[in-house]
């Protein structure tokens, strides 16, 4: 097999040059989706440095005044830093808690030949359909009677929304991962096994190391799915559990709205997830070219 | 699949090495029985708990009467048998048609969002597919909607979307002079393609990627012998990258149906908790009226039909799309 035909090795060229019509088509409509990817994201930015007169009045799209105040008056008009700390450990402990349980499901459906897997896989991806909405009610009676019976506070607990979270990225994540182990050579694991390997060593030694990029990209997607949930989040959180989901929503809904303030706090809630997922989104391609499209 | 059977072979001639070999071969091969159970455990668990059993729950409280007073022990409710949803389905009365309106406008706006979503994730993934100067920048920046959590951006389209002090009027009204008076665009009629917008903006870098990395999967030969054969790039994308895209669509278009049908977060945050009419999205609307009216029976009653709604659809749609695949297949 030559160099080209693996994965990523150069783009499909035609020796002929493209023709006009073409390069003006692609010139045009990649401008065109800029422009519009960029809109919000520009007036995200510019607004958050503007003094709140002038987000109050007509819309400028060059500011005619800089200020850095909306920055530090976040944190003192509704208790962001708490907000902040909360989705962190939600998100973060729904993330670690769902890769490590999707791996174990992937991997049992990657190299075991068992009864049901096939119910086991059709039903775990069709929870995917769902509505969310037909499960909420439910799960807010089950968590409240739950608490009533054993004291567990599950509702409006950060511990109930990283169990709800965690399940919500999770068909997903053992559907992709699947598709990657079943892309890894059962000779590597045989081999370990050889070397006198259990399975469950094999798998951390061998597969987990071997499907880095794939399990990156399950942990990007759940970190995201939590980090941006609001539905779960507006009904079982309260005001110390609350997430920068709802507690973004405490600038809005005052009577006065700090447009300023709202831009502001957005960039700030938005940078470390969009850092994050940028630096990291080759996996995401690669993740989905080995696992979920076949 | 094949190569598993391959292991427990093997094994017990490793094992043999070691004293009282037999025995614990016997017992290895049980274990080897249970493991892929007990490696599924924890994951079905959790599926139980928080998805299968509430479900259960959601259709079991769609037959009874479950009101405020019954919360803390929905149990005690008494059944109510298809009342429910006859209530909901009665489309003379204002619970039915309100429900229906807005089963309607959530059809409607799925249709729209999703062909929109396709149509630009498609045509970015095309375009980008050959080389050249700002490529990379281009697809980083492509995907700046998605990795963007939904509320920071939906609230930063509600500031644009403001009547006297957004963006969207300021050009419309002020710069290009169409309208008498700013329009108002997150109540009323307006709201529908605000509403879309925002979905689009929001949708369509998911399209892109799925489409991204279905690309990487077409030989690079199919191209270099259509170019031998004087195929221009026109033709390559027609005959070589659209057909060879449609098991990717397959999948693509029905996730996207099923994340916009049942789309809460965008008008949820885009407007707060009470939706505009012409925006009413249907789980938007199941919200509202049980947490409104604290009657989780008919909300619930509700939620099952979507949910029929959406097998069905589902069903039809997979029916469809592989048989047609099969045929042209052979």
């Amino acid at each position: 097999m030559s160099d080209a035909a693996h994965g990523r090795a150069p783009r499909p060229r035609s020796p002929m040059a493209p023709p006009r019509s073409f390069l003006w088509t692609r010139r045009i409509v990649l401008a065109l989706l800029t422009g519009f990817v960029l809109l919000p994201v520009y007036v995200m930015v510019s607004s958050s440095l503007k003094p709140l007169e002038d987000v109050s009045g007509k819309f400028e799209w060059i500011p005619s005044t800089f200020t850095l105040r909306p920055y530090a008056d976040i944190w003192e008009t509704v208790p962001l830093a708490d907000y902040f700390v909360n989705s962190i450990v939600v998100a973060g402990a729904a993330t670690v808690l769902s890769v490590a349980v999707a791996v174990f499901a992937a991997y049992a459906v990657s190299r075991y030949a068992f009864r049901g897997k096939r119910v086991f896989t059709v039903t775990v991806l069709s929870t995917q359909m769902f509505p969310g909405i037909l499960f909420l009610l439910p799960l807010f009676l089950i968590y409240v009677n739950i608490g009533n019976a054993t004291g567990l506070a599950l509702f409006g607990s950060r511990e109930g929304l990283i169990l709800t979270y965690l399940t919500f990225s999770l068909p997903f994540s053992i559907w992709m991962l699947t598709g990657y182990f079943d892309s890894i050579p059962r000779e590597l694991d045989e081999a370990a096994k050889v070397d006198g390997c259990g399975p469950v060593k094999a798998l951390f030694r061998v597969i987990v190391p071997a499907a880095r990029p794939g399990i990156v990209a399950v942990a990007i997607y759940a970190f995201m799915t939590a980090w941006g949930e609001v539905l779960f989040a507006s009904v079982m959180t309260n005001d110390t559990t609350r997430t920068l989901a709802v507690g973004l929503q405490g600038y809005a809904t005052q009577n006065d709205v700090y447009w300023n303030q709202v831009m502001a706090a957005s960039l700030v809630v938005s940078v470390p997830v969009v850092a994050g997922f940028l630096l990291l989104q080759r996996y995401l391609v690669a993740g989905l070219t080995a696992g979920a499209v076949k | 699949m094949t190569q598993t059977a391959v292991t427990p072979a093997r094994e017990p001639a490793v094992r043999k090495a070691t004293p009282g070999g037999a025995r614990t071969a016997r017992r290895s091969g049980r274990r080897r029985l249970a493991l892929p159970y007990l490696l599924l455990l924890p994951a079905l668990l959790l599926e139980l708990l928080v998805h299968l059993v509430p479900m259960l729950m959601g259709i079991v409280m769609s037959f009874k009467e479950l009101t405020q007073f019954y919360i803390r022990d929905w149990a005690a409710a008494p059944w109510s048998g298809l009342d429910n949803f006859s209530v909901s389905l009665d489309f003379d009365a204002a619970v039915g048609q309100s429900l229906l309106k807005s089963f309607l406008t959530t059809c409607q706006f799925t249709v729209l969002s999703v062909g929109l979503c396709w149509l630009l994730g498609t045509a970015a993934a095309v375009l980008l597919q050959e080389n050249f100067r700002g490529r990379g920048v281009l697809r980083t920046l492509f995907l700046v909607p998605y990795a963007l959590p939904v509320y920071a951006a939906v609230i930063t389209w509600a500031f644009m979307f403001q009547r006297d002090n957004g963006l969207i009027n300021h050009v419309l009204h002020d710069q290009l002079g169409i309208g008498d008076s700013p329009a108002f665009w997150l109540i009323g009629d307006n709201s529908f393609w605000a509403l879309l917008a925002v979905s689009v903006w929001k949708g369509w870098p998911f399209a892109f990627l799925t489409v991204m990395a279905g690309l990487q999967n077409i030989p690079r030969e199919m191209y270099e012998a259509a170019a031998l054969d004087g195929a221009g790039v026109w033709k390559q994308i027609r005959h070589i990258t659209l057909p060879s895209l449609r098991s990717v669509n397959q999948v693509l278009v029905l996730v996207l149906f099923l994340w916009t049908f049942n789309d809460f977060n965008t008008p949820f945050v885009l407007f707060g908790e009470a939706a505009p009419e012409a925006a009413d999205l249907i789980s938007l609307h199941i919200y509202q009226s049980s947490f409104q009216t604290w009657n989780f029976g008919t909300g619930s009653a509700m939620s099952v039909l979507l949910l029929l709604f959406l097998l069905l659809v589902t069903g039809v749609y997979l029916l469809l799309t592989t048989r047609g695949r099969k045929t042209s297949d052979v």
